[in-house]
């Protein structure tokens, strides 16, 4: 089986791809801003004992850790706008699936990290007259969140490949706009693997980028 | 010398578990106390009850004749705000230093001078710097707590809760988790603040420590004080049976004299 590689019409078609990537990070910096902001203050009422904060944030983890994020997008565009008269938008639709799905999945992430701390450092904050939100802003939290970054990484991760679920409702990311090409010039070899391509020359450094906070943050552990 | 202390017929379960069978103790200004008693006797609990590190099942608290909490009918109601308030008169040190790890050790010091006492940098860094040259450790101030000794941490933890200027000093088993030879200059540090006129109160197993610097010892024994006096007569002719086989087992295998 022999294909004959032809990424001319790729290079012709530049600014298709440009539009999409811009599109692509636009969608990710609203989602992944949204789900790990929101997931921090879900993982904390997770963490609260108090049953009327607990038990909400309990169900919103399980309702949008156990559904498919594709389907929270398709339910957002088609479902929502008949069951409540607000009409969504596909990039509306898709930020809504995305982001409540990441705070869902990084709810858990931040609560682990703060269980992880010993419960002795709560105790030192509160032996000098802390309250409980001054030791946790300053005393757990910071220890917590470096000992999750390498879970959190892995997330934002995810948070940027899933912003290509958003073509299913035609949103103009790098996905929808590759499939575009494919149909207009009948290559979607060299069409999709351009965006595998993209997706990796963009996540590789950022993913390097990580690593060295994680160095730099360590480095009261020496 | 005036009382700075006073603990009312305190009583503290654990679910169906009575750790504190009514407790009454006071401390006077100056003062060092030590308790003593074999794990399980409710020392530890008793010292937590005395800053509401544990919330007491009944009895009162008096600091400087003030009872802490407001009553109403007989009962009693603590608010948290007013109990951030009275931790910060009362210092506390712990087994495991629980020292902040991703702060140096000046920063540590300086915490809860800044977030709970509202001192601003310069003020916090200079009483900071009071503290660990106070505890002999100046020269570590810019190292994170990873950096440090077993000793050199607790010293930190005690300089931490000296910084807050403190009317008492709790400290709860301070020395049980360090090596042997590390033990001495934690203990010399809290003698030399005893000697400088610090209220202090010390849950120890330093037998030493108690003979030469508390002005009085307490014995509990299953939540209760089963003995109490000075520490030369206490430590020396105990009273009761169940003292004496501590401190025997204590002594079991000391070097010969």
């Amino acid at each position: 089986m022999d294909h004959n590689w032809d990424f001319a019409t790729i290079f012709t078609n530049w600014r298709v791809y440009w539009v999409g990537l811009q599109a692509t990070l636009l969608m990710f910096g609203v989602t992944v801003t949204l789900g790990m902001l929101g997931g921090l203050l879900i993982g904390i009422l997770r963490y609260i004992k108090h049953p009327a904060a607990a038990w909400p944030a309990r169900a919103f983890v399980e309702v949008f850790r156990n559904t498919p994020v594709l389907v929270q997008i398709i339910w957002f565009y088609y479902a929502f706008p008949i069951l409540t008269g607000v009409e969504t938008s596909p990039f509306l639709a898709a930020v809504l699936g995305i982001s409540l799905n990441t705070m869902a999945f990084s709810a858990e992430i931040y609560r682990a990290g703060i269980q992880s701390i010993d419960k002795g450092q709560w105790e030192a904050g509160k032996a000098i007259g802390m309250s409980f939100t001054q030791t946790l802003r300053r005393i757990i939290l910071p220890v917590a969140l470096k000992r999750v970054l390498p879970a959190l990484t892995n997330r934002g991760i995810e948070v940027f490949k899933m912003s290509t679920l958003a073509s299913i409702v035609a949103y103009n990311e790098t996905l929808s706009q590759a499939k575009l090409i494919a149909e207009l010039n009948y290559n979607p070899i060299e069409s999709y693997t351009a965006v595998a391509i993209i997706f990796f020359v963009v996540l590789y450094p950022v993913v390097q980028g990580t690593y060295a906070l994680e160095r730099v943050l360590n480095r009261s552990d020496r | 010398m005036s009382e700075l202390i006073r603990v009312e017929n305190l009583h503290k379960s654990f679910g169906t578990l009575e750790v504190l069978k009514g407790i009454d103790l006071h401390v006077n200004s100056g003062e060092t106390l030590v308790l003593l008693g074999s794990s399980g006797s409710g020392k530890s609990t008793l010292l937590r009850c005395i800053n509401f590190m544990e919330t007491l099942t009944s009895g009162r608290i008096l600091l400087n004749g003030d009872a802490i909490g407001s009553e109403t009918r007989g009962k009693i109601t603590y608010k948290e705000s007013d109990l951030c308030k009275l931790r910060t008169r009362i210092g506390m040190v712990f087994q495991h230093f629980n020292l902040f790890p991703h702060m140096t050790v000046l920063q540590n010091v300086m915490e809860g001078q800044l977030t709970v006492l509202g001192r601003d940098k310069a003020e916090a860094a200079e009483k900071s710097m009071i503290q660990l040259t106070r505890v002999g450790l100046a020269d570590k101030a810019a190292e994170f707590p990873s950096r440090l000794s077993g000793g050199q941490k607790q010293r930190v933890a005690i300089a931490r809760a000296l910084a807050m200027d403190p009317d008492v000093m709790l400290f709860d088993e301070v020395t049980s988790a360090l090596d042997p030879e590390l033990v001495g200059e934690v203990l010399k540090t809290m003698r030399q603040l005893a000697e400088e006129g610090m209220t202090m109160i010390c849950v120890t197993h330093e037998l030493g420590f108690a003979y030469h610097v508390a002005n009085r010892v307490l014995f509990l024994n299953e939540g209760t004080i089963h003995e109490e006096g000075d520490p030369q007569s206490v430590l020396r002719n105990p009273q009761t049976k169940r003292m004496k086989e501590f401190l025997e087992g204590h002594a079991l295998f000391k070097l010969p004299e």
